[in-house]
């Protein structure tokens, strides 16, 4: 079996150095004997963007991390011997693993969606199929369309993308409509900061979701869709067009798709960077050529959605395990995960944590594996503090609800949402209310300003907030903040403005001796909020070595030869490059 | 990068005369001039044959749409939660101090403009800052004016 050289091409890869690397090893494997040469992939986003660039060896699966060009010759030399032990990684006892699975960020990994990224070549048709593509669509389209419907609903699939409705429903209020014109749609406008799976999972295995997308499309009974997908998202446009001009080329999509008599097409729209257009009615107007504000819920858009017409939209990820349930059937899918959540969900694990980056695991999974074995702690020996689930439409969880089994209603039930998947990870230098301020300010600043309550009340939240962080803050802010919290969320038209309170109110609940200590005090307790903390130099630690006086941007820092150095508090610009840059932990956060 | 431009007509030719291609039609409007002119506006408008009002509306709706003329380096510093809680704001500092602009500016020379993102989804290495295309990873405080020189120097 010709050997097989994986080289991880995702962004976070690519930002690596990774296409040096591909290079170098064309260029080195060009001396090999023709009989050995090994055939050289490119693949998708293996989630361990941190330890990129990643290189991948099979069939003997051993994987390499944070390779670089002139590690090439050593890992081609060493094809038929011993792995190259420097290149491996350590575990949390220090030993070299060689395999993937013996890694701990992915030992307890379970891949139904990422399944073939990082393993297969996006942008090379033959390789989604040997993989195992397109057999979902082949059985689908030899079924009812309400048989894949019924198998849909049977496998518990509920939508990826924040909301968790259950995907086989929403077909089958679509399909129940008679329309001449239906639209099926792909939702992969990610906007969640802190959110990356979407990217990963279009960058790393565009034919999946295409192919998702075509089942949706003849369960529904349409024939024509548009993916809907970040302008920023520059590689997964790329991948994906490639995916739709190889599935026309080859009779996946087009009319009488695999002689079935089924016709679809679809294209790419690209996204206007508004966090709003991920909202299902916003995201339509979008399409049709409006600016992207939200309708009011009562009009489904099963019945009236884009142009009018009966619409589906579904969330990538969601669409990336429809290949999945087809092909391995909807009880294989529903053994995995909860009682009310089923299947896998992807993370991007983030923030605060030893190992970042993006991982599938089953749902039921407690936070407490996800950040302390997966994701192997925090970093240097700091204390975790909370984690944030949802994005800027969730909450945070604290440190006594790490035990938590995460699924949609879990969450839910503690004040937070799974959202699309992301989880910030926060230690003890994180300011809870400056994170609530900081995701107040993004919501303001992506609130269409179509109704009243999100566009005025999260301009109020975040004036509070901004206020209590300077240290102006009054006790009856946080009364106020509650009541325009209840408002918003009751009154706005859209997920938006419902869910926008959620980051406030879950600190507020979980965490209310920050907001205190910021009102009462005058202090931050996290040392984060410039108004409220000044840099010390502790003078028995100084070794006068300048570093600080150099970096210092406003000469705010003095001193005089063989003296401890002094910063002048007047001057003091709060940037913390004095402190990032001390070799010897002599500058404190007070 | 001095490729001749194209003319606003070649731009429009390539979409056929329907609303729902107004966002792509900017996009490309935008891509190629670096903003959208009043001049452009109306050429739109005409094409489509919808108000000035509503391409207008489009145009300041849309982040990734600008009525003013960007500069040839668009630095963006990534201010999603991950990179939040890693330091982006002190980055963020420290690339206005270099650059002498605030954010959504562009310097009087026209060469770079500053922007805020939230989330690029490269939160593996926050905190980042990308430079048109190039992305920077795992920022340290004081590397800003070395990652705008490297810019500099690539298209030099």
């Amino acid at each position: 079996m010709t050997k097989k050289i994986l080289v991880c091409c995702g962004t976070g890869c690519l930002a690596n150095g990774s296409q040096a690397l591909v290079d170098q090893f064309y260029l080195e494997t060009k001396k090999l004997d023709v009989n050995i040469i090994p055939q050289i992939k490119e693949t998708g986003c293996n989630g361990f963007c941190e330890n990129g660039p990643m290189v991948t060896i099979v069939p003997a699966h051993i994987t390499y991390y944070k390779v670089q060009p002139k590690d090439v010759s050593d890992i081609l030399e060493s094809l038929d011997k011993e792995p190259v032990t420097r290149l491996l990684y350590k575990d949390d006892s220090g030993k070299p693993v060689t395999s993937k699975e013996e890694n701990p960020f992915y030992a307890l990994q379970h891949k139904i969606v990422l399944r073939n990224t990082g393993v297969i070549d996006p942008s090379c048709f033959n390789d989604y199929l040997e993989a195992g593509g397109y057999v979902g669509l082949t059985k689908a389209l030899a079924m009812e369309p309400i048989k894949i419907i019924e198998e849909v609903e049977k496998s518990g699939l509920r939508g990826r993308g924040g909301g968790g409705f259950s995907t086989g429903l929403k077909w089958r209020s679509c399909h129940e409509i008679t329309g001449e014109f239906k639209y099926m749609l792909c939702n992969g406008d990610e906007g969640d900061p802190g959110a990356f799976m979407d990217r990963s999972i279009m960058e790393g295995d565009p034919h999946s979701v295409l192919e998702g997308l075509i089942i949706g499309a003849y369960a529904i009974g349409s024939h024509y869709g548009f993916l809907y997908i970040r302008d920023e998202y520059g590689l997964a446009l790329k991948h994906m067009q490639k995916a739709i001009d190889d599935a026309k080329a080859n009779g996946y999509l087009g009319n009488n798709i695999l002689g079935s008599g089924f016709n679809f097409s679809c294209e790419i729209v690209r996204g206007g960077g508004a966090f709003v257009c991920g909202e299902s009615s916003a995201l339509m107007a979008s399409i049709e050529g409006r600016v992207g504000e939200p309708r009011v819920k009562y009009i489904r858009s099963v019945e009236k959605g884009l142009f009018d017409s009966p619409t589906v939209l579904s969330n990538v990820e969601s669409l990336a395990n429809i290949p999945y349930i087809m092909t391995n059937g909807a009880e294989n899918f529903a053994s995995i995960g909860t009682k009310g959540s089923k299947g896998t969900k992807v993370f991007s694990l983030v923030g605060n944590v030893n190992r970042t980056g993006l991982i599938e695991v089953p749902m039921g999974i407690t936070l407490r594996q996800l950040i302390f074995q997966i994701g192997g702690g925090i970093p240097n020996g700091k204390k975790f503090k909370a984690a944030q689930t949802g994005g800027p439409s969730g909450g945070c969880i604290p440190e006594e609800l790490l035990d938590l089994e995460i699924d949609f209603d879990s969450l839910k039930e503690k004040g937070s949402i799974m959202g699309s998947g992301g989880i910030i990870v926060m230690d003890e230098n994180t300011c809870m209310v400056e994170l609530a301020r900081y995701y107040m300010k993004f919501l303001t600043e992506e609130s269409c300003g179509k109704c009243t309550p999100c566009r005025e009340g999260l301009r109020a939240m975040l004036d509070i907030l901004t206020r209590i962080c300077e240290g102006k803050g009054e006790l009856s802010d946080l009364d106020l903040l509650e009541e325009l919290a209840y408002v918003t969320s009751e009154a706005s038209l859209c997920e938006l403005g419902k869910t926008a309170p959620n980051p406030v109110l879950s600190s507020l609940k979980y965490f209310r001796d920050e907001y205190l200590a910021h009102i009462v005090d005058k202090r931050c307790p996290a040392g984060v909020c410039p108004k409220l903390i000044k840099y010390e130099i502790i003078p028995d630690k100084c070794k006068f070595c300048g570093l600080c006086v150099k970096v210092c941007p406003v000469e705010a820092i003095t001193g005089k030869p063989k003296t401890p150095y002094i910063i002048n508090q007047n001057k003091c610009i709060r940037c913390g490059n004095c402190k990032s840059t001390c070799a010897f932990e002599a500058i404190y956060v007070e | 990068m001095n490729d001749k431009k194209r003319s606003i007509e070649e731009i429009l030719i390539t979409f056929p005369s329907a609303k729902r291609f107004s966002l792509a039609i900017l996009q490309e409007v935008q891509k190629e001039y670096k903003y959208i002119s009043p001049d452009n506006l109306k050429a739109i408008s005409n094409y489509l044959a919808i108000p000035i009002s509503d391409i207008f509306s489009m145009a300041t709706y849309y982040k990734s749409l600008s009525l003013e003329k960007k500069g040839e380096f668009i630095i963006k510093v990534c201010d999603g939660t991950a990179c939040h809680i890693r330091g982006s704001l002190s980055v963020l500092d420290e690339v206005k101090r270099a650059l002498n602009i605030n954010e959504g500016e562009t310097t009087p020379d026209g060469l770079f403009s500053l922007e805020i993102v939230n989330c690029v989804g490269a939160c593996a290495m926050a905190p980042v800052v990308i430079c048109n295309q190039d992305y920077f990873g795992n920022v340290k405080l004081g590397k800003a004016k070395e990652i705008i020189n490297s810019c500099v120097k690539a298209v030099d």
